[in-house]
């Protein structure tokens, strides 16, 4: 590209690397050629990103932080402001798209071994960026201060009451009052509209860094920098532009469809987008007779409510739920296999990966149903599956007997 | 190969069951037609002959009503608006659908004040409001209406368009549940007083109320549907172009 310059660019690159940084990152950042469907979702967490940061910026113009005004702001977006049930329904959808896409961006991760050594840390920004999008989707789900938003930021809040000693006072200084009311809606508005974003934003600049200095891994878990050209140019690399940006664009048409089919033709989904006790104003009075988190939320909630409680503190419940998000973070160093990809360990860790993806999606289930006997027992059971998902792995890629992995990838 | 199960497993865990949670009641279902601009029109008739004296739309101006279900705001003016404001003014057509009821007046009355119904379809769904509608029945033990209800159980308002369906009593029969207890079984109404209209007329009326009541929940439905085709038309052309952009760019790549 230097031959090409113009004197424009290179008064800039004389003051700002931007022919460098372009070139780090796109054009000559070499990504595997083998990526297959699992590989878009990074990217579409990151269209997501900007979507809710973009359609959030507009709400903001119209919404009311105010306990009296909340509710009737957000049905004044919906009805008096331009395209605002556009803007709303795209952000309300886009908060359950983006979990859809970081959930199968870290089934990829853990399919192919995408936090194994060196890169581990990409693994730890990514669940730090998983924590601050929990936090951000809880924090702005009590905006619309509808009954589900008014009671799930009651109940959840209250699992702060639980822990010894300190809980009741955390509680009141995290609620600002005795009970959820005008001033919990104004701090959580502060944290959602411009605290936790922008954590979000220097996160995903921190993954990014540190993905792009250590390269991407592929299905094949082969490390390309090791097969490289004279010109020091991975054999099985690829310029991300224009190779990715285009295979992307295409991917990202195809989430977009699936997308805008939810927005635009059934934006509640049947009330696990958007619950129907929503559409009612908030009422401290009245509990609503079935409180469930939204579906993003239902596998930790089923752990909670499965957890017997000891000597009347629901306690034990709140420790497992941490525990099961804390654990993820260990993940580099609980598998201790040499070999990254499925497609290349044993039967035992492909059966334990399956289990654990059934785990969380019998959790999801039962964590928005109202609490059965068989419910309990099978959030019971499939909380131990869970965690055993852990514990098997650290056991099994001990000795783990694997298949031969291919010096290059397979295409 | 094992990754095409966990592909199915991870895909499902995102799509939740669609069951909807039972409500305990009986609940029967309701075909609207929410494209129907002369059954909405009626259904406006309706709700402002018989419900807006207690129930508010505090979210649904008379003009933007006007506009959506085709009627000519004067008429709307002069024909369909009944309730003025606390100043006795004579409510306008730019004015939202409020209710002539005070909450105080509401909460001595009926011991609650009667809610705002402009999302009442989308927290309670069209079935439930067309069961409600159509399964108040004579009650003696309710000393303040002298009615109940199927759908809602001991609820405090009154069977507003009794004039309309006529007075109805439940019969129930009983049925042995298999384990040696027996319990009542809805089987249908039977008329104490004729009303005046046929069943089939009444049904009609509650009908086109419950999809006035569907309208008023997301007046902008209309233009979210049609608006989508277009999107959608837009985003499938867009794929395909990318598509055939990505064939032509990954030709070199083995």
């Amino acid at each position: 590209m230097a031959e090409q310059k113009n004197a424009l660019m290179t008064w800039i690159d004389d003051r700002f690397p931007l022919s460098e940084t372009y070139e780090y990152h796109m054009s000559k950042y070499w990504a595997p050629k083998n990526f297959n469907f699992w590989y878009y979702f990074g990217v579409l967490s990151f269209v997501m990103l900007i979507l809710q940061l973009v359609t959030g910026i507009f709400l903001t113009m119209n919404y009311k932080p105010d306990g009296a005004t909340a509710f009737t702001s957000v049905e004044y977006i919906m009805r008096d402001v331009d395209y605002g049930w556009l803007i709303r329904y795209m952000h309300s959808t886009g908060a359950s798209f983006f979990f859809i896409a970081v959930y199968l961006h870290m089934f990829r991760g853990l399919m192919y071994g995408s936090y194994q050594k060196p890169r581990e840390l990409i693994w730890v920004f990514g669940m730090l960026i998983y924590v601050a999008l929990m936090a951000e989707a809880f924090m702005g789900y009590l905006l619309p201060w509808g009954q589900m938003s008014y009671w799930g930021a009651q109940v959840i809040l209250s699992l702060f009451n639980t822990i010894p000693w300190i809980g009741p006072a955390l509680t009141e200084w995290v609620r600002g009052d005795f009970i959820v009311s005008d001033i919990t809606l104004n701090r959580f508005f502060a944290f959602h509209v411009i605290a936790v974003p922008l954590i979000l934003v220097a996160l995903v600049f921190l993954h990014i860094v540190a993905l792009h200095h250590v390269g991407s891994n592929n299905p094949d878990g082969v490390e390309i920098k090791k097969n490289k050209n004279a010109e020091g140019v991975p054999l099985d690399g690829i310029p991300f532009h224009p190779y990715y940006t285009v295979k992307d664009t295409f991917g990202t048409g195809v989430f977009l469809i699936v997308f805008f089919a939810v927005v635009f033709f059934a934006p509640e989904m049947g009330g696990y987008f958007l619950e129907h006790a929503n559409f009612i104003p908030a009422d401290p009075l009245k509990t609503p007779e079935h409180i469930a988190p939204v579906w993003y939320f239902t596998p930790f909630y089923a752990m909670l409510r499965a957890t017997p409680s000891m000597m009347g503190s629901a306690f034990p419940g709140v420790m497992v739920m941490g525990a099961a998000i804390v654990v993820l973070f260990f993940l580099p160093w609980i598998d201790r296999g040499k070999v990254r990809s499925i497609r290349y360990r044993c039967k035992a860790f492909k059966i334990n990966l399956f289990l654990l993806a059934l785990a969380f999606v019998v959790l999801g289930y039962y964590g928005m149903q109202a609490p059965t006997d068989l419910g309990t027992f099978l959030s019971r059971l499939f909380t131990f599956v869970y965690f055993g998902y852990f514990i098997a792995l650290f056991i099994i890629s001990k000795d783990e007997k694997t298949k031969p992995v291919p010096e290059r990838v397979t295409h | 190969m094992l990754g095409r199960k966990l592909i199915v497993a991870a895909v499902a865990c995102l799509l939740p069951v669609f069951a909807q949670a039972a409500g305990g009641g009986y609940l029967e279902t309701v075909h609207i037609q929410p494209s129907n601009k002369a059954s909405l029109q009626r259904g406006s008739r309706t709700y402002v002959n018989y419900c807006i004296g207690c129930h508010s739309l505090n979210y649904l101006r008379y003009n933007r009503m006007a506009n959506d279900l085709g009627l000519p705001a004067d008429i709307v003016e002069e024909n369909l608006i009944f309730t003025s404001d606390e100043n006795g003014e004579h409510h306008k057509v730019t004015d939202m659908m409020h209710s002539a009821m005070t909450t105080e007046y509401g909460k001595g009355a009926f011991g609650a004040a009667p809610p705002d119904l402009s999302l009442i379809a989308r927290s309670r769904g069209v079935d439930w409001l067309y069961t409600y509608l159509k399964t108040f029945y004579v009650d003696e033990s309710r000393t303040g209406t002298g009615h109940n209800n199927l759908a809602f159980p001991d609820v405090g308002m009154p069977n507003v368009m009794w004039e309309l369906q006529g007075l109805q009593r439940p019969i129930y029969t009983e049925a042995d549940d298999g384990h040696g207890s027996t319990h009542k079984v809805f089987e249908g109404f039977e008329q104490v007083t004729e009303g005046t209209l046929s069943a089939a007329e009444y049904d009609k009326v509650v009908r086109d109320l419950v999809n006035f009541l569907h309208y008023a929940a997301e007046p902008g439905r209309a233009q979210r549907i049609s608006m989508g085709i277009w999107v959608m038309l837009f985003l499938f052309v867009f794929t395909a172009g990318a598509y055939v952009l990505k064939k032509e760019w990954w030709r070199d790549v083995r």
